[in-house]
């Protein structure tokens, strides 16, 4: 993706967006602009929907109100959310190799570079059974590095990783931003990085009036 | 409003406005509480008590007056709580889950009284409590059915994904229901010789005809009252915080 | 989009080949309730074949159902069914992969098995081809009528049960049609009409159960 002085391209948008978990509003009235080459933290205390932003802007959590837009026409995503999406009894290079081909395809090669980059190098052919939790953080993350994804979702992502892996992790996302590329995650933990949007989604929460008295709650 | 590739009238998505139905719901409902009393009532006395006796089956196929309305209404309901949960699929109103929702237990209490005055009309005609007729079967899995769309309806927590789910389900058990009969009917000829069915035929005298009428007519009204009382129920439940509801409240004192 | 469901496939042949236990215990759960029903019945010739037509049937779908379960939930339960549905693909494609899948694993050692399962409950030899052709047209319909209560109980605490619950009534035309084939079979009738009712209701299941559990599993 080509950076063009004058015009940043807006990678994702959201307008109106709003969100119900029965029949509690989550959040409304969200309309967000992720351009190319942005980072941002959501932030909010446990429950405030988080996580399911990061489903709606991906598109695995039915969006009901509001939209959610992808201006450009051909924009990969990925998702790597709490549940790490690998297959137990597969090694990291099979898992790896399943997930890209789901939509491409990796050579070994390049999947063994992609692992040792994430810090796994002599680890490929251990099953994630055998891996400790940071490890398998460490074999999802490792995905990032070979699909080119121009948007990263990530939820929680610094999750049972150590101290170094916290640091090359925010050098990867440091990385995709220089790149054209753009980052949405939450996290409890700071990121420190140059430039980080904050989305606050406290904001957008709804005023719940739990008492009679009190005159407007606001209608759904 | 919502978006949907078919347009419909404005009258149609201002049913799915929880505050409208519970309004005009609630000023239909005497209506129909008023019309199941009569037409059931009438009918009832009527077929059970006066009309004429069967000649073939002497006074036990009085029974039909109970159990022919609740067979035919266990299947509508069934039919009706899907398209209310395509409704709420295609056009994302909350109300038709709603009213999905409302339709699972008097849908399977018809389908419990179907089968229950089936046994009651068989002893005393075939000799035997439960035979594998066709359309007992049917109506055994019917209740199978509906059974399942209750299980579900309980076993999901939320809400909103549960009346989705509930839909998809009625969705393909509806779709599925004549298949079920055609196969049930034609695996029942293939054992039993002339089967008796339950239905009474059509050619029947007028003064027992009628009380039918009167009865099927009064059941669909019970049957609309209790999805109008039970869907204003759910819209108390869930939409408690709004302000039209406290307002409601603060005027009528419930 | 072949691509896709072809990486499907490959990798859950890959997973069945890792633990291969997933394909054994279907195929040993049917053999085992086969033995129940002379166990529990009576062991004499003339009254198993009489009935083994509807045994073997009910036991094949039992044996569909216990492998139900499993379809989406260990996707669902470490998260790779997300990863799944987030491919820029339709979700029935997944369905039809998976599917497909599970009836290679289950489905298919059934049909295989089946002329020994004939012997032990005394159905005539001459039955055994329609025996097998009925459960190679109704064993995919059974897997497909399943799929999409498996994806409706996705995620749902005491899934298998609550399955069996939505599924069951679904499959009575599937039971009638497939038992009543090699019945009339046993008694030399041409069983021609209940393939072709066997073959439609495929097809139809296959028109619509990739949709309706595409559509659950996105709940």
């Amino acid at each position: 993706m080509s950076f063009i002085p004058s015009a940043i391209p807006e990678l994702m948008c959201t307008s109106d967006l709003a969100c119900e978990r029965d029949f509690r509003v989550l959040y409304s009235g969200l309309s967000l602009s992720v351009k190319a080459g942005e980072l941002w933290h959501v932030k909010g205390c446990n429950g405030a929907g988080k996580t399911t932003l990061l489903r709606q802007l991906a598109g695995l959590h039915p969006v009901d109100i509001g939209k959610v837009l992808y201006p450009q026409t051909s924009i990969k995503i990925i998702y790597i959310g709490h549940k790490l999406g690998l297959k137990e009894q597969l090694t990291a290079d099979e898992n790896l190799s399943w997930l890209v081909g789901l939509d491409g395809s990796s050579t070994q090669l390049q999947r063994y570079a992609a692992l040792e980059r994430a810090g796994l190098k002599g680890y490929e052919e251990n099953t994630v059974a055998q891996l400790s939790a940071g490890q398998k953080r460490r074999v999802a993350l490792a995905r990032l590095h070979l699909c080119k994804a121009d948007v990263w979702l990530l939820d929680e992502p610094f999750t049972s990783l150590d101290h170094q892996g916290i640091e090359d992790e925010q050098d990867w996302l440091n990385q995709h931003t220089l790149a054209g590329g753009a980052v949405l995650m939450t996290s409890h933990q700071e990121v420190s990085l140059p430039q980080v949007n904050i989305l606050d989604l406290s904001q957008y929460a709804e005023l719940s009036s739990s008492s009679p008295s009190s005159g407007g709650g606001s209608s759904t | 409003m919502t978006q949907s590739i078919w347009r419909m009238p404005r009258w149609f998505h201002q049913m799915g406005s929880p505050k409208w139905f519970y309004g005009f719901g609630g000023s239909l409902q005497p209506w129909f509480a008023l019309a199941a009393f009569v037409l059931l009532t009438w009918g009832i006395v009527w077929g059970l008590a006066f009309a004429p006796a069967d000649y073939q089956q002497g006074n036990s196929f009085r029974i039909m007056y109970v159990h022919v309305p609740a067979a035919i209404l266990s299947q509508s309901v069934f039919l009706g709580m899907a398209v209310a949960g395509a409704v709420g699929l295609i056009w994302k109103m909350k109300v038709a889950f709603m009213v999905a929702r409302s339709c699972i237990a008097i849908g399977a209490t018809f389908t419990v009284i179907a089968l229950l005055t089936g046994a009651i009309w068989g002893k005393p005609t075939w000799g035997a409590y439960w035979v594998w007729d066709a359309r007992l079967t049917s109506t055994l899995v019917l209740l199978f059915l509906y059974a399942g769309v209750m299980a579900l309806n309980q076993a999901i927590a939320e809400r909103q994904i549960a009346g989705k789910a509930t839909a998809i389900l009625a969705i393909v058990g509806t779709i599925n229901i004549p298949i079920i009969k055609y196969s049930v009917e034609w695996w029942n000829t293939l054992h039993q010789g002339s089967s008796f069915t339950l239905t009474a035929k059509p050619s029947m005298p007028a003064d027992m005809y009628l009380p039918l009428l009167l009865t099927v007519l009064g059941s669909y009204c019970l049957f609309v009252l209790v999805v109008l009382m039970r869907t204003r129920t759910q819209i108390l439940q869930t939409q408690s915080g709004t302000s039209w509801l406290m307002q409601h409240r603060d005027i009528t004192g419930v | 989009m072949i691509r896709f469901m072809l990486a499907i496939i490959r990798r859950d042949l890959l997973l069945v080949a890792r633990q291969p236990a997933e394909m054994i215990n279907p195929l040993v759960f049917f053999l085992l309730v086969i033995a129940m029903f002379p166990l529990g019945i009576s062991p004499e010739a003339s009254l198993l074949s009489q009935t083994a037509a509807g045994v073997i049937w009910v036991a094949a779908m039992l044996a569909t159902l216990l492998s139900l379960e499993l379809l989406f939930k260990l996707d669902h339960d470490d998260g790779s069914l997300e990863q799944l549905l987030l491919a820029p693909y339709p979700s029935w494609s997944l369905v039809i992969a998976k599917v497909f899948v599970h009836w290679l694993v289950s489905g298919l050692p059934l049909i295989l098995i089946s002329p020994l399962i004939a012997t032990m409950l005394f159905l005539p030899s001459e039955a055994v081809p329609t025996l097998m052709l009925s459960l190679l047209l109704g064993t995919p319909t059974l897997s497909l009528l399943g799929a999409i209560g498996a994806a409706l109980v996705t995620g749902v605490r005491g899934g298998g049960m609550l399955l069996t619950l939505l599924i069951l009534p679904l499959y009575v035309p599937v039971i009638i049609f497939g038992a009543s084939s090699v019945a009339a079979a046993a008694q030399g009738m041409p069983g021609d009409g209940y393939m072709a009712l066997l073959a439609a209701m495929f097809v139809f299941a296959l028109m619509i159960t990739p949709w309706a559990a595409g559509s659950a599993l996105k709940l």
